[in-house]
This record gives C-alpha cells, sequence and structure tokens, in this order.
C-alpha cells in the first residue's frame, strides 16, 4: 500500500475496500467501548437530571464529548500506528507546554483542584489527561529502541523515558493532581516492565518508588485532605461525616442496589445526591445502585473485556512501538478501573480518577478514545493471519 | 519481542486477578451485606416524621367537654441535628430565642434530656424526637421560622393539638395531665416503638392516666425521602394516623362547677382551712358525678411543659399540694359520719335494733372517761336517736364491751372484731378501686394492723424512749412524746380499751377518704350493694359509636339486712332537718327536697378538727350522695353541711337555676352526629 496507490482510489472505496483496515477493526473491542460509553451516558444523565427540576442535567456535553470522542478515536484508528511514532516528541511537548498553561495565569480551579484551561462557552480542557496519552507516547517511543542485537531498551533511553515521566510529573505535583500523578507513574512503570528491561531495575525502581512514597509521607508533603482520605481508607468510621462521608455512602449506595438494582433513575440515593461526585469520580455509585450487582459486575466486565482485547492486540503486534503502546494503555486502564471502583467500593483509598469511559469529562472521554483509537489503529495494521 | 510477550503474560493474569477482586468485593458489598446496607441506606435517605393522633376528648355526661383539644402552632427542633452542629446549635439557638423572644438559657434547658442533675424543663421524651420549644406560636413566628429554613436547619413549626379545659380548674386532679411519654415507658408499651415521637404525649395522673390507650388513639407516619441537604423530595410512605376515642364521664360538668364553688367557698369561710374534699355520686348507679379536691390548679400549666418553678410550687406545701386529689388520696378521721357502720356493727354483734339505750355524758372504758360531745347526756335513746342526736358513749360501750368480749388486752385465740369487720363491710380500709390512679386505702385499725404498725415503729418509739425528744423546744411537750414513745414501746402491740373506744365514733387511728365514705353511704341509701365507683361511663369513637360501656362493678354487700338499712337511712333522713346539721339547713326548703345525711367532726391532735357531712338527696329514691371535708375545717356543722347546702342548692336550683332540671342525673349517654359533634337534646 503506497501512498502513491492510496491517491488513486476514491475516499469510499479506500474506507469500505475489501483491503480497508475497517474490516480489520477489533469488532469486541468496538463493542465493548460503546456499551461502556452507553452505560456511563446513561448514568451521567441519571445523575445530573436531578441538579435542576425537568432538566436532562449534562447528558447533552456529554453526549457532544463522547462524539468528539469517537471522531478522534475513528481519526486516530486510521492513521497508521508507526506514523504516530514520529509524531510521539512533538504530541508530548504539547502537553507539557498545557501542562505548563494550566500552572499559568491561564489555569482555573474547578473542584478544588487547579488542573482546567478554560476556554469559554462553558468549556474547559484538561491538559494532565492529554499528558498521559503524550508520556505514554514518548516512553513508548523511546523505549521501543532496542540495544544492539538485544531485546531490553538501551540504558540511555532508559534515563530518557525516566527524564520525561519527571518532568511531567512535577508540573502534575504542581497543579497538585496526586491522581493523575499515580496514572502517569503507573505509565511509565509499565511501559519499562513491558519494554524488557531487568529485573534488578525494576526492582530498583520499586525501591525508589517506595522511598518517594516514604518520603511523601514522612516529609509531610500531601496536603492535609490527602492524609485524612488515606486515614479514612483505612478506617471509614473515623469521621464519618467528614472525610469518611464519601466512602461511606458510596459503600451504602452501591449496597443497596444489592443484586438487581434500583431500575435507572430509581435510585434514591443517587437521586438525594449523597455521594459526592457521583457523575465523575463516583459514577460507579450510580452503576451499583441502579443496576445492581449484575449492572456493575457487568460494567466491570466490559472494562475487561477491553483490557484483554488490548492485551491480545499488544501480544499480536509485530513491532515493539505498537506492542508497547497497547500494553502501556492497558495499564493505565487497568490502573485507572482498579483504583476508581476499589476506591467507591473500599477496597482503595480515594483518590480522584475517572473511570475509564463512563465517568462524565470531556478531556478524560477524549484521551480515552483516543487511546482506544490507537488500539484499533495497531489491530488493523497485523497482518490477517497473525 | 518474546520477553515482552512474557511480560504481557504476566501483566494480564494481574489484571484478571485485580478484576476478579472487584467482582468478589462487589458481591460481598451488594450481595452479602446488600440487605444491611439497604437499611442504611433508607436511614439516610429518608427522615420519618410522626403524625401524632388527635388524642380523644373527655367529655361530661351530656357531652359537654371536660377536655378538649385546641389546635396550635407548635416550634420544635431536631435535637440530634442540633448537637451535631460544630457549635453544638449554639447559633441556631440564639436565632431561634430572638424570634420567640426567650431566652438561649430556657430553650438550651428545654432540648437537654433529663438525668440526674438535670431537671425541668428538661426534655424527657426520646433523644431521637424534635423536642417542642414553644407551643404559643403565632402565625408571625412561625412564617419566619418556615421561610427561613437554612437559617433554621432542624426547627420546624407545625400545627399540633393542645389539651384544653373549658372548666379551667374544675376537677384539675382527677381530669389529670399529659406529659411527653418517656423511653422507658415506650419500651413497655406493645407495637409503639414506631409512633414515639416527641409530640407523643402520655397521661400522668387521672382520667388521662388511666384511660391513655383508650384516648390516645394511633399515631400516623409520613416517611419523607430528602436529599443530601435534608430537602424533602416526597413521601415515601404514609399511614395516617388513628385519632382516639371520647372518653364520655359520668361527671356533670354543671354539678361539678358548683361543688368547686362550694367547697372553694368553704374554705374560705374557714380560716385555717388546709384541704378539702367533695364527692357527688348517683347512689343509684355509683356512678360520680362531681369529684374536687381543693386546693386546686389550673392544668393548663401542663400545656407546652411545665416550668421548674411551677412545678416546685405545685409540689410545695406552701401551695397546699394542689397535686394531690384529697378526694381519693386525703385520708382523714370520719368522725360520727362513721356511727352508720358502728350502728350495724353493734347490730352484727347482737345489739337489738328497736333497743333503748342510755347515752350518759360520760362513760370509763378502761379506766378513762369518755365523754359526750361536751359531755352534756342525752337520756336513753334509740339507735335511730342516737344517729339523730350524735350519741357517743352509747357506741363507746357497746365498743368496749366487744373488746372485752374478745379477750382486752389479751386477745383469744380468734378474735371476732365486729366493729372492724363491719367497716370493712361498708368498704372502709381498701381501696374502691375507682378508675383514678393512685388511690388510698385509708385505715381500719384492728389488733393485726396495731401488731404491724408495732413491727415497723417499736425500734424507734424505743430509741426515742431512752433518749426524749431534746430537739422540741416545748418541755411540756417534749415530755408528753417521750411518755408517748415508752408507751408505744412497750406495749404499742396491744389493742387499747381506749382504741375500741375511739373506733366506734370514727377517731383515733381510723382513717377514710371521702370518696370511702360516699360510696359507703351510697350503699346504704341504695340497695346495700357496696360499687367500685366510675367516673368513665363509656368509650366512643370520633364517628360517634360507642365502643364499649364502663360497667360499675359491685364489689360487696353491706353487713346489714334490707331492714336495718332502712332503719338507719331513715334516721339519717331526719339529721338535716331535726339533729346536728339542722342549723346549717336552716330555710332549706325540705318539702321540696328532703336531705340526710350525718355531721362528722373528726379530732385531729395539734391541728382543727376535720369537718365532715356525708348526705343523700331526696330521701325517698335518692339520687344524689354528696359528702364533703374539709381538714381543719373546724365543726362537721359549722363548715361542710354549708358546702354541701350550697352543692344541693346548686343541683335543685334553690334561690338560682336549677344545674339538674328534673333533679337527676343524666341517664342515657349523649347522641354524636357521625362528625363527632354531640347533638344536643
Amino acid at each position: 500500500m503506497s501512498a502513491l496507490a492510496h491517491g488513486r482510489r476514491s475516499f469510499a472505496r479506500r474506507v469500505l475496500g475489501a483491503e480497508s483496515p475497517v474490516w480489520r477493526l477489533d469488532g469486541v473491542l468496538v463493542v465493548a467501548v460503546l456499551a461502556l460509553s452507553v452505560i456511563g451516558t446513561l448514568l451521567v444523565w441519571s445523575s445530573t437530571r436531578t441538579w435542576a427540576p425537568g432538566s436532562t442535567g449534562l447528558l447533552k456535553k456529554h453526549l457532544l464529548n463522547e462524539s468528539i470522542g469517537l471522531v478522534l478515536c475513528a481519526v486516530v484508528a486510521s492513521v497508521d500506528h508507526r506514523a504516530v511514532r514520529a509524531y510521539a516528541p512533538v504530541l508530548f511537548l504539547l502537553s507539557l507546554i498545557g501542562l505548563g498553561l494550566v500552572l499559568s495565569p491561564l489555569g482555573a480551579t474547578i473542584n478544588g483542584s487547579h488542573s482546567w484551561i478554560l476556554l469559554g462557552g462553558g468549556f474547559a480542557v484538561q491538559p494532565s489527561e492529554f499528558a498521559k496519552v503524550g508520556l505514554l507516547l514518548i516512553t513508548a517511543m523511546l523505549l521501543a529502541q532496542p540495544a544492539e542485537g538485544r531485546d531490553r531498551p538501551r540504558p540511555l533511553d532508559i534515563a530518557l523515558a525516566l527524564l520525561a515521566a519527571a518532568l511531567t510529573l512535577v508540573l502534575v505535583m504542581l497543579q497538585p493532581d496526586l491522581g493523575t500523578a499515580l496514572v502517569l507513574a503507573a505509565i511509565t512503570a509499565s511501559a519499562l516492565v513491558i519494554s524488557g528491561v531487568r529485573k534488578r531495575l525494576i526492582a530498583l525502581l520499586v525501591l525508589v518508588g517506595a522511598a518517594g512514597v516514604f518520603s511523601v509521607f514522612y516529609f509531610q508533603m500531601l496536603e492535609d485532605y490527602q492524609v485524612a482520605r488515606f486515614t479514612a481508607f483505612v478506617d471509614p468510621n473515623v469521621d464519618p461525616r467528614g472525610v469518611g462521608y464519601n466512602s461511606t455512602q458510596s459503600l451504602i449506595a452501591i449496597g443497596s442496589g444489592q443484586l438487581f438494582g434500583k431500575g435507572l433513575l430509581g435510585g434514591g440515593q443517587t437521586t438525594g445526591r449523597f455521594v459526592p461526585e457521583q457523575h465523575t469520580d463516583f459514577i460507579f455509585t450510580v452503576a451499583g445502585e441502579e443496576f445492581g450487582f449484575l449492572g456493575s459486575v457487568t460494567v466491570v466486565l466490559l472494562l475487561g473485556v477491553v483490557l484483554l482485547r488490548g492485551l491480545k492486540i499488544a501480544r499480536q503486534c509485530e513491532d515493539r512501538f505498537g506492542t508497547l503502546v497497547a500494553g502501556t494503555v492497558v495499564c493505565w486502564f487497568a490502573f485507572q478501573t482498579f483504583v476508581n471502583v476499589g476506591m467507591t467500593i473500599g477496597i482503595m483509598p480515594i483518590t480522584g480518577l475517572p473511570l475509564p469511559f463512563v465517568s462524565y469529562g470531556g478531556t478524560a472521554t477524549f484521551a480515552n478514545l483516543t487511546a482506544v483509537g490507537m488500539l484499533l489503529s495497531i489491530r488493523s495494521r497485523q497482518r490477517p493471519y497473525a | 519481542m518474546s520477553r515482552m510477550r512474557t511480560r504481557l503474560v504476566v501483566i494480564q493474569v494481574l489484571v484478571v486477578c485485580l478484576l476478579a477482586a472487584l467482582a468478589v468485593r462487589l458481591w460481598q458489598v451488594q450481595v452479602v451485606r446488600g440487605p444491611e446496607l439497604v437499611h442504611r441506606a433508607t436511614e439516610t435517605r429518608t427522615r420519618t416524621v410522626i403524625v401524632p393522633a388527635v388524642r380523644g376528648q373527655i367529655l361530661d355526661a351530656s357531652g359537654r367537654p371536660l377536655v378538649r383539644n385546641k389546635t396550635s402552632l407548635v416550634v420544635s427542633v431536631d435535637r440530634t441535628g442540633l448537637v451535631g452542629m460544630r457549635d453544638g446549635g449554639m447559633k441556631v439557638l440564639t436565632k431561634l430565642s430572638e424570634v420567640l423572644s426567650r431566652p438561649v438559657a430556657e430553650l438550651r434547658r428545654r432540648i437537654t434530656p433529663c438525668g440526674p442533675g438535670v431537671s425541668k424543663p428538661c426534655w424527657t421524651g426520646s433523644p431521637y424526637q424534635p423536642v417542642p420549644l414553644d407551643e404559643k406560636v403565632d402565625t408571625r413566628e412561625a412564617l419566619q421560622i418556615l421561610e427561613r429554613q437554612e437559617e433554621f436547619p432542624g426547627v420546624t413549626a407545625e400545627i399540633h393539638a393542645v389539651r384544653e379545659y373549658p372548666g379551667g380548674r374544675a376537677g384539675a386532679q382527677m381530669l389529670g395531665y399529659l406529659s411527653p411519654v418517656t423511653e422507658a415507658e415506650l419500651e413497655k408499651r406493645v407495637g409503639l416503638k414506631a409512633a414515639f415521637s416527641g409530640v407523643d404525649l402520655a397521661g400522668r395522673d387521672g382520667l388521662e392516666y388511666i384511660y391513655d390507650e383508650d384516648l390516645r388513639g394511633k399515631a400516623g407516619l409520613r416517611r419523607v425521602q430528602v436529599d443530601r441537604m435534608g430537602k424533602a423530595l416526597g413521601v415515601e410512605k404514609q399511614v395516617e394516623p388513628v385519632s382516639g376515642h371520647h372518653l364520655v364521664t359520668s361527671i356533670d360538668a354543671r354539678i361539678q362547677a358548683v361543688t368547686e364553688k362550694a367547697l372553694q367557698d368553704a374554705m374560705k369561710a374557714a380560716p385555717g382551712a388546709d384541704g378539702g374534699a367533695a364527692v357527688v355520686l348517683d347512689p343509684k348507679t355509683g356512678r360520680v358525678l362531681a369529684l374536687s379536691s381543693a386546693p386546686g390548679y389550673d392544668p393548663a400549666v401542663w400545656a407546652g411543659g411545665i416550668s421548674a418553678n411551677m412545678y416546685k410550687h405545685l409540689l410545695s406545701e406552701k401551695s397546699g399540694k394542689p397535686l394531690v386529689s384529697r378526694a381519693i388520696n386525703g385520708q382523714f378521721a370520719p368522725g360520727s359520719t362513721f356511727k352508720v357502720s358502728s350502728v350495724a356493727s353493734m347490730l352484727r354483734a347482737g345489739y337489738p335494733l328497736n333497743g333503748k339505750y342510755s347515752c350518759p355524758g360520760s362513760v370509763t372504758v378502761g379506766g378513762r372517761a369518755f365523754n359526750n360531745f361536751r359531755g352534756i347526756p342525752l337520756g336513753t335513746l334509740s339507735l335511730h336517736l342516737a344517729l339523730v342526736k350524735s350519741c357517743d358513749t352509747i357506741f363507746y360501750r357497746a365498743a368496749y364491751e366487744q373488746y372485752l368480749r374478745d379477750g382486752g388486752r389479751t386477745p383469744r385465740k380468734t378474735v371476732k372484731e365486729v366493729f372492724a369487720n363491719t367497716a370493712r363491710g361498708f368498704g372502709f380500709g381498701a381501696p374502691t378501686g375507682i378508675d383514678l390512679p393512685g388511690e388510698s386505702a385509708g385505715r381500719i385499725p384492728d389488733r393485726r394492723w396495731k401488731k404491724e404498725m408495732w413491727a415497723l415503729t417499736s425500734a424507734t418509739n424505743c430509741k426515742r424512749a431512752q433518749t426524749g425528744y431534746p430537739e422540741v423546744k416545748d418541755g411540756a411537750r417534749a415530755a408528753f412524746l417521750k411518755r408517748l414513745a415508752h408507751e408505744n414501746c412497750s406495749e404499742g402491740f396491744v389493742l387499747r380499751p381506749g382504741d375500741s373506744a375511739n373506733f366506734s365514733i370514727g377517731q383515733g387511728d381510723v382513717l377514710v377518704t371521702p370518696l370511702q365514705l360516699a360510696r359507703a353511704y351510697a350503699a346504704l341509701v341504695s340497695d346495700g350493694k357496696v360499687r367500685s365507683p366510675r367516673i368513665g361511663w363509656a368509650l366512643v369513637r370520633p364517628d360517634g359509636k360507642v365502643v364499649k360501656t364502663i360497667p360499675v362493678p359491685v364489689v360487696g354487700k353491706l353487713p346489714v339486712t334490707e331492714k336495718e338499712r332502712l332503719y338507719i337511712k331513715n334516721a339519717l333522713s331526719q339529721v338535716a332537718s331535726d339533729g346536728t346539721a339542722a342549723g346549717a339547713f336552716a330555710g332549706f326548703p325540705m318539702d321540696k327536697v328532703r336531705i340526710g345525711g350525718k355531721t362528722g367532726t373528726a379530732e385531729v391532735w395539734g391541728k382543727k378538727d376535720t369537718s365532715w357531712f356525708a348526705s343523700f338527696a331526696p330521701t325517698q329514691n335518692p339520687r344524689f350522695v354528696v359528702v364533703a371535708m374539709v381538714s381543719q375545717g373546724g365543726m362537721g356543722s359549722q363548715t361542710a353541711a354549708p358546702a354541701v347546702r350550697q352543692i344541693y342548692e346548686g343541683i335543685f336550683g334553690i334561690k338560682r337555676p336549677a344545674a339538674l332540671p328534673g333533679g337527676k342525673p343524666v341517664s342515657r349517654l349523649p347522641k354524636f352526629a357521625p362528625d363527632g359533634t354531640v347533638i344536643r337534646q
């Protein structure tokens, strides 16, 4: 498929022709992501319609976000991921600039976190979400260049990858946004692990990470509310009306859904808005209450399908860059899924992370669907027999 | 590439494990703990508001309200919510004190649960229920609170029913009062736990207490769904309250009013009088027509929570303890009114009904002289005249003879104790069983009582016999007390001859309540049956259907034959016209209504006499028994008899409009319209 051949054929034939990548899209992945998006849309409607009587809440805005996200996904899926590799440094630099802008007077604070740039007209972007994609790409690009005759990345590339991660982390922590910082750390760490670095190095990184966590606590670098959240995680009964409120209410909402749930829009806890941030970080509580165990497990299973399909794509990809990108995307989603769902059911501390594909939030939706687009792109360029 | 694939497999295993962990935990939270969390969700999502049932009214025999409800705007606060605030609700209370113009300290006090060291006006109800802070709020104040709910979180203004007493102080002790139900009481009630609320009141005394369950009704419940901010979103569940039954009593509000007034006038007329009671019974049915006790009080003080000072005042000696109903709790020596029992005792002991008995000025009993009133000899008398003239010595002698027959100071193995046992047959010495709480039993001092009393008091008496009474200033009195203690210590268990003589004329240790005396007279002048008097007549549903008619149980029979009963009744019929009460009834139109009765003047050591008059009218087929008692009121003919006269004048309309035209108690229950109002006939 040369560039010349492309030029000669019509767009329609290119998209729908027998050899078009469209037919090599991962149907299961697409269905799972679409299903999650539909569920997310319903939950956003259910949880925000009570903001004003007779309103549909954030439904329309969410649908707009989803549409933009799906277009982005389609665009990225149609681009050869190897071409993306070339643009990785540019994308990374752009994401750093975005993070820098947040810290400049252009940045805005929404819901207590200084992570936004207002665009006017009620729209705002969260550059830290794009930074996840940017860091992921640059790390994959660096670690995909193997050492001579070896199956491991070169030490210089590892160092550069760590440097890129450190740069991004510092900018994100200046906001501060602990949740995103943890995701970024997870992205870098998983990319390193997948790229095949020595186990010694992995062990060293784990040690450094542990030391980092320790010093963060020891030198009291965390905000009071973050320490409080952790305390509340260890024992939610410490202050059920204060820091323990979120986790207690979230557990009550999910548990009260029981096996079959109270039905869409039927959740009393959701209607009464007892769980704060129930359309974003705590959207899973709405699923738990209104769809019950069967529904919430379905959400988890759909996310699992996305993750396992992603891993399959990673395994079947023949180039290191594609494998790294796909594997790291999976790890990013897995981390965010586990931490998000885990915090709503009391097995993880509360951290401000959205649930992929389900939570309300424009930039996060764009970033997630872009990442799905990359997975699809990687898959569609594999050999049919692979 | 193979190393990367291996690592991807490791990651896959990890991902699967984490997802499995989530699923397991979800099962645990939603299915295993589901029911528990559903309960907690309901708790956080809803507020249960108790809708109090309308308490039944207490009506008189014609359906006039004695106690009714009026609606009033009540401001209550959610105590738990208030205390949970950062400043303990101080800000809200301060604002509230401005609106209600009451001191903050008082409001704080009222929401504090009662307990050791916390006295009224504290909160006696459940700590989880709204506490009514002000029951006399006007609409403007209520609106100030309701329109600015955000400034008054947990404060509500609602319409509640508050008890109202159209008769004012009349029969206050008999009607009783309400106060918030306590948690302990609630535990005892069956099936009411859900219905416990701050506005749930319990009858505390009188009819309100006895018929509490019937009057109370069943509280309703409204479960309101609220959001996180406490804003109501809608009603989830509603159970309508069931109104309580009305209690129709046999009390006649008009007679009750006349009785109250007569008693008050008698108290005023007798300097030094410290209490009184008047009972009006229908002897034919045994139902109570009026029951009053002085001093009285206005039961309206209970509405909206009584103040600490008022409560203390009502319990104090200074106020004369107006909460105590002297009609059922006042225990006094009955004096000569008791002689009806003594005549019966003589008959039971074998003295002939138509015999002639000499009534000297004085007889010697156990070596001591016992005198007639003022020592005047009355010659030879029939038992009839002995009652009319109130001779004492005939009864002294008879009682002493019976005492000796039982063995005197060294009693036989089986003693007959005719006088004591006959008195019991008249219903003395035991509660009448009236439908009021806490009735006193009175006292019949027989040999057994003496022993029991001695067992209880000998230790103190014997000690006092040694040490004397150094704390008593008056030397003569101290000496007397020491002698008394010595006597009581050494032979307090022995019924002495003097005791038997005193007993026969209702003096000494014998004590009766005005109600006991009234029902004994009622039995005597009607059919000889001793009844347990009833105030409650019927329980009527708010829609007018009679749920239950309350019967008047017959609990005994007078120990006299029909002939003897009529003989005694006949004698009593002459007292008001020719006997000891003739003065008090001078000018009373006996040709219209003939009054029968007996005066009583009981000596109380160290105090003025207790004034008694026990009466009935008309003497032919009596429909009223009226007993009046004034403690420290002097002679029976001086204070109690005029009060009784005043009551009869009121009932029969002499010198004033008649309270009971026709002169008979209401014999049929009032009729109710379907809307619960009384149909006037």
